[in-house]
């Protein structure tokens, strides 16, 4: 299993190196020059000159990038052209609100998908099954700046439930959550419900009944685990798919989170802040990839890595 | 034969139908058979001819669309058609348990296979200890004939080969000694050299656990091996009924017959003669033909057979067929 993951983690040392040198190739062909941006009007070109030679701007691009890179193993990502403070401050400032987010949302996709999911199937073409999957198909089909700015005319101008954006604290969370996580929660729950399904075809189903199991304890069981390992692969990108920047549902809510901090940079020409969050994100989604082939091996056993038995 | 032995299991006109969007197929259609205490009882059939449904219409497994219908299913003096759901609970895997052709996929894959024989131990026994329930698994698994006991009670299903994994569904379908045991097609997915180990198991275990067993075949040989009885079925009927001597001596049933003659046979002066096989196919079970379902296959069909479903008759104590040849007598 160590050996495993090592080879993982080893593996994605290209992946992102290419998608940094992606990145800095696509920066580099946009138009607009970083210093006459920082300095608007006031334009001097002896200045644009000596700060042209302070951030190397006129080495060769490769030199740049490898310099790019070398710096970036240290941690050190550049300094935000606009914000004129050191990247990783503020990618580290923006992070943990972003990883609330998506934990928060993650936890409500999965209440809410994974039990809707298993009574669906269980109680198949039922009324429960209907109303499920059509909560679950409304959740999938409504974008969600629509079902944010919704949410918030109903429970914070109408109802005065939950504060209407910003972030300071628990209650500010609740809301975002419950948008994006509605939006996930479907997808999480007709993957389980035919997952279940096809899975209660098995033989070793009709063996578990045999044995005397009764019918609930042969779902949870039996099915439940060999159904899980596809709504796993799924709840594992979503995560990092939600770490990597709920983009809409930030700036709805105005939550200060990478999303937020990538689409100003993108909008600031801000290379060295553009350049830091896609290397995290990046890092995030390869991360949420081991987690869940670590997951697999855990709820499949036929999947052992490196590891052989008669 | 005194008749002194007790049926263990009596069933009575068994009905079991499937109701498909077509119209509703007879799996199983007024089916009659009994299994005495300790007997080895062969139910023997081309696919499709209701061995099958009739094995789970006893468990009551059957899945939708299907349904019994009619009939009685006497267990030990109880009709278990008229249990309860929480009885059948009790019955399932204690009194009567079951083991499937497909010993590849009868097991399931995340569990080590000690957990799943344990299993059933614990579910009829909830006083036991799990160490208590290990240590009886892994004699169990000694007795069945698992080399590395102790070791294999670790082990995934997806490690050991197919004859080890029968061998599993076996512990696993005795750890309760059950007084029936149904083995759906036990060999038919095992080779040759598995199949002779483990019918001489399940021969050697019903003596040693004194529990009956039905096992469910389209092969005579595994019947010849180790059947006390035996019961032919077609297209949802039971048209033959004999013990296992007899039958193969005598048999009456043009079908039987004919099931006799496609067995490939060793003789010196068979071993020229082109396999025989039954012509025709088994019939669109929607569809059933009239009189006697085997009629469009028959070569000795007469015109009654076409009209009127055959009664049966019974040729001595231990012999009973449904054919029109033998009402005449």
């Amino acid at each position: 299993m160590k050996r495993y993951i090592l080879k993982k983690l080893i593996v994605s040392v290209p992946v992102i190196i290419g998608v940094a040198l992606i990145t800095f190739l696509l920066l580099n062909v946009v138009p607009g020059d970083p210093i006459t941006l920082m300095m608007k009007e006031h334009i001097n070109p002896d200045v644009v000159k000596r700060v042209s030679a302070e951030m190397h701007l006129n080495d060769p691009a490769y030199f740049r990038f490898i310099h790019f890179l070398w710096n970036a193993l240290r941690g050190d990502f550049g300094i935000s052209y606009k914000l004129n403070r050191p990247v990783s401050e503020l990618l580290l400032e923006a992070f943990p609100n972003t990883l609330a987010l998506a934990v928060a949302a993650a936890v409500v996709s999965w209440i809410i998908g994974i039990p809707a999911g298993i009574l669906s199937a269980i109680k198949r073409y039922s009324f429960l099954d209907n109303f499920f999957m059509g909560f679950s198909l409304l959740g999938v089909s409504m974008p969600v700046f629509w079902t944010g700015l919704l949410f918030q005319y109903i429970f914070s101008l109408k109802l005065g439930f939950f504060p209407i954006s910003g972030f300071d604290g628990p209650e500010y969370l609740i809301m975002p959550a419950i948008v994006l996580g509605w939006s996930s929660a479907g997808t999480i729950a007709r993957l389980t419900r035919s997952n279940l399904l096809d899975v209660m075809r098995n033989d070793y189903i009709r063996t578990a009944r045999s044995k005397g199991i009764k019918e609930l304890k042969v779902v949870t069981n039996h099915a439940l685990k060999n159904s899980l390992l596809p709504v796993v692969t799924v709840m594992a990108l979503q995560v990092s798919g939600l770490l990597s920047g709920a983009v809409i549902t930030e700036s709805i809510f105005g939550i200060p989170g990478i999303g937020r901090v990538a689409v100003d940079a993108i909008q600031n020409r801000d290379m060295p802040l553009l350049q830091g969050s896609v290397i995290l994100t990046t890092i995030l989604v390869v991360v949420g990839n081991l987690v869940a082939d670590i997951l697999y091996s855990y709820l499949d056993p036929r999947i052992k890595y490196n590891k052989k038995e008669a | 034969m005194v008749d002194t032995i007790q049926p263990l299991l009596e069933i009575k006109h068994l009905k079991t139908q499937f109701f498909t969007s077509k119209g509703i197929v007879p799996g199983a259609d007024d089916v009659s058979l009994t299994i005495d205490k300790g007997k080895i009882v062969g139910v023997v059939g081309e696919s499709g001819c209701g061995k099958s449904v009739t094995a789970l219409s006893i468990m009551q497994l059957i899945s939708e669309p299907g349904k019994i219908v009619g009939g009685e299913i006497l267990f030990d003096g109880r009709d278990l058609l008229k249990s309860s759901k929480q009885q059948m609970y009790t019955i399932r895997g204690n009194e009567i348990s079951m083991i499937f052709q497909e010993p590849m996929t009868s097991l399931n894959p995340v569990y080590p296979v000690g957990k799943q024989v344990a299993e059933t131990l614990l579910i009829h026994n909830s006083h036991l200890s799990k160490e208590a329930a290990k240590k009886a698994v892994i004699n169990m698994f000694e007795l069945v004939g698992i080399p590395d006991a102790k070791r294999r009670f670790q082990v995934y299903p997806h490690q050991l080969s197919g004859g080890l994994r029968q061998r599993i569904m076996i512990a696993m379908a005795l750890i309760c000694k059950p007084k029936l045991l149904i083995a759906d097609e036990p060999t038919t997915a095992l080779d040759v050299t598995i199949e002779a180990q483990i019918l001489q198991l399940l021969k050697d275990l019903q003596e040693e656990i004194d529990t009956s067993i039905m096992i469910i075949t389209h092969n005579l040989g595994v019947v010849a091996e180790v059947c006390d009885d035996v019961y032919v079925m077609y297209a949802g009927k039971v048209v033959e009924h004999s013990d296992v001597f007899e039958l193969f001596d005598h048999p009456k049933h043009p079908y039987t017959k004919g099931l006799l003659k496609s067995m490939p046979r060793s003789d010196v002066d068979e071993q020229r003669r082109k396999l025989y096989s039954i012509k025709g196919m088994v019939p669109n079970m929607l569809r059933p033909p009239q009189g006697c379902r085997f009629h469009p296959r028959c070569s000795e069909a007469m015109d009654i057979c076409k009209k009127t479903e055959p009664t049966v008759v019974t040729i001595n104590e231990q012999h009973c067929v449904s054919c029109w040849k033998y009402n005449e007598r």
